[in-house]
């Protein structure tokens, strides 16, 4: 993996964000304390007008780019896209990325204790929506200093958190990168979702949630959800070019025995999924997707729910991304419009579907770069952007 | 800027919401975005044009014109802008139409078809013409719409369209007194000031 060291941030410490004060979920639910580990590349500069914040997707977490260790085999999950030199170029921007509020990598999650019980939340950790992870994340960003981001940039899940980011706290950043994302997701695609739950409720290791208390995993649920989501965020010709109809093992002439190269592979990245993720917090994600609908207290009018905005919008979709498709982007953009907000949007032709986003494809990472690099200029020439007094609450 | 894109911008107001169809580098918008405060957009397809306008802060967004505008809402823009482009759309009555829906008013220009050069060239030496405005082969031409002045104001005139204003310019983008005598014969370029009937 020598070339992935290239134009690295290098060797990475995640950091711990603690917060003392009782939180206050949407469901109504507190939660007394939590913490969240997060990354920071890059240096924040004096005016502290150069914070990009990375919200992460489904099974994603805080460690986005660099090594953990010098010896390990992989950097950070978007390292493709973040680094010295790259599209979110760590010489000029302070890239901070953290585990979302019920991960499983080290933030405060079904894996934690229950200050209240002292046992391990299981099952019982409240169901936490896009909102409160973007309410903890400015918590964070008030820790670090960071008064105005100049730019919230999500992929998927994470372009949901960058869109309520705009609505909850329009003065606090300056631009929005929704990456392969949506307003809410289709019913075909929160069937999806409800598979993947059904899988892992359905394993009887899951034990009714409470599966670490009987040392167990229900790693077959577990791998099945997986299986699902990887069909799903590739595309047919995608497919077709990775895998084909080759074969891993086995022979046609000798009867049954064979297995494809694509079973394989889903073999291997669902199995490998057991044993890095956990199963509860899969199924509080994929309900926070669910549920994501910010135009839902505006009857449903998506216009109206982003009318107090105040960011300027990048959007982008990639031609294969059934799962996240370009219309569900346009529908975006055209709320954007409608609004008369600031907006800009590209289609990005690629066979990769919605893994697409995780790519450094040519073009995206082109008109990425562009938009950030345009963003700075703009926030940093603009006193007004960078002064705290004129900033007007959320 | 462009002379075409000069003339244009002196007719649009401070603060107007425009929409640039086939907007290219993002030129007539950045300017009205600096000088006049618009609230502009901009469509276009072409990915290093859509990049340009990106990194100039320009509000482009990807969309094809043979796929209509029916994402966007009736009279939510003062002016819709097309330059050079709708002789290279599938649809251009459509098109039109829906500029008006979408629109205020319009300006279109595009090139002339009968301008005395391309009347030359086909009748002289029975090719389809070639020129610096239109340089493509027949074969391989984006211009699948090709017209002539009065061409494109039977259309209005058909459509009900209120043309506000008409000027013709040279190849240069100049007004001469000349090309007025007979505009569908000496023109070059028309610009045409659209709106709805009254």
């Amino acid at each position: 993996m020598s070339r992935s060291r290239e134009n690295s941030v290098g060797l990475i410490d995640p950091q711990l964000y603690h917060h003392s004060q009782p939180f206050l979920l949407q469901n109504g639910d507190v939660l007394h304390g939590y913490e969240l580990v997060f990354e920071t590349y890059g240096t924040l500069n004096a005016e502290k007008s150069n914070a990009i914040l990375i919200c992460h997707a489904l099974s994603g977490h805080h460690h986005a780019a660099g090594f953990h260790a010098a010896d390990d085999a992989k950097p950070g999950w978007w390292d493709a896209c973040i680094g010295p030199g790259k599209c979110i170029d760590t010489d000029q921007f302070f890239v901070l990325s953290l585990n979302n509020l019920g991960g499983c990598h080290g933030s405060t999650g079904p894996n934690s204790i229950d200050p209240m019980t002292g046992e391990i939340f299981g099952p019982s950790f409240p169901n936490v929506v896009v909102k409160d992870w973007v309410a903890s994340q400015s918590h964070l960003a008030d820790h670090l200093g960071i008064q105005k981001f100049a730019a919230v940039i999500g992929g998927s899940l994470g372009g949901m958190q960058a869109m309520q980011w705009s609505i909850d706290f329009p003065a606090r950043l300056y631009s929005a990168v929704l990456i392969a994302s949506a307003a809410k997701l289709s019913a075909q695609n929160i069937a999806f979702n409800e598979i993947a739950r059904q899988a892992i409720t359905t394993d009887e290791d899951y034990c009714a949630g409470n599966y670490r208390q009987f040392n167990k995993n229900p790693e077959n649920g577990l791998m099945l959800a997986r299986m699902v989501g990887h069909v799903t965020y590739l595309s047919e010709d995608g497919m077709k070019t990775k895998f084909d109809r080759d074969i891993k093992s086995g022979d046609f002439e000798q009867g049954a025995n064979v297995e494809f190269q694509v079973e394989s592979y889903l073999h291997y990245q669902g199995r490998a999924f057991t044993q890095y993720f956990d199963a509860n917090t899969y199924l509080l994600m994929t309900r926070a997707l669910d549920y994501f609908d910010p135009a839902r207290e505006f009857d449903g009018d998506l216009t109206r729910a982003l009318r107090k905005t105040k960011a300027k919008f990048l959007v982008l979709s990639f031609s294969t991304d059934w799962r996240f498709s370009p219309e569900r982007s346009q529908e975006i953009v055209d709320a954007l419009i409608r609004a008369r907000k600031n907006v800009a949007s590209a289609i990005i032709e690629s066979e990769h579907g919605h893994d697409s986003f995780l790519l450094p494809l040519d073009r995206y990472t082109k008109v990425l770069r562009a938009f950030l690099q345009r963003s700075l200029e703009e926030f940093e020439s603009s006193p007004k952007q960078l002064g705290i007094k004129n900033e007007g609450g959320a | 800027m462009r002379g075409d894109l000069k003339l244009i911008a002196t007719l649009i107001n401070p603060g107007a919401r425009v929409l640039d169809l086939g907007c290219g580098e993002g030129e007539l918008l950045d300017h009205l975005q600096r000088d006049k405060r618009v609230n502009g957009y901009g469509l276009d397809r072409d990915e290093e044009n859509i990049r340009t306008c990106v990194r100039k802060g320009v509000n482009v967004i990807e969309q094809d014109l043979d796929q209509g505008l029916s994402n966007f809402v009736d009279a939510s823009f003062d002016m819709v802008v097309m330059t050079d482009a709708l002789q290279a759309v599938k649809a251009p009555r459509e098109l039109v139409r829906d500029m008006l829906r979408i629109g205020e008013e319009c300006i279109v220009t595009f090139p002339n078809f009968a301008h005395w050069r391309c009347r030359a060239q086909l009748a002289l030496s029975g090719v389809m013409p070639v020129s610096k405005q239109l340089p493509h082969n027949w074969f391989d031409t984006p211009n699948i719409h090709l017209c002539t002045f009065t061409d494109f104001e039977q259309l209005c005139a058909a459509e009900s369209i209120n043309i506000i204003q008409r000027r013709v310019v040279n190849a240069n983008h100049q007004e001469k007194k000349f090309i007025n005598w007979a505009p569908n014969f000496f023109g070059t370029y028309a610009f045409y000031r659209l709106g709805k009937s009254s």
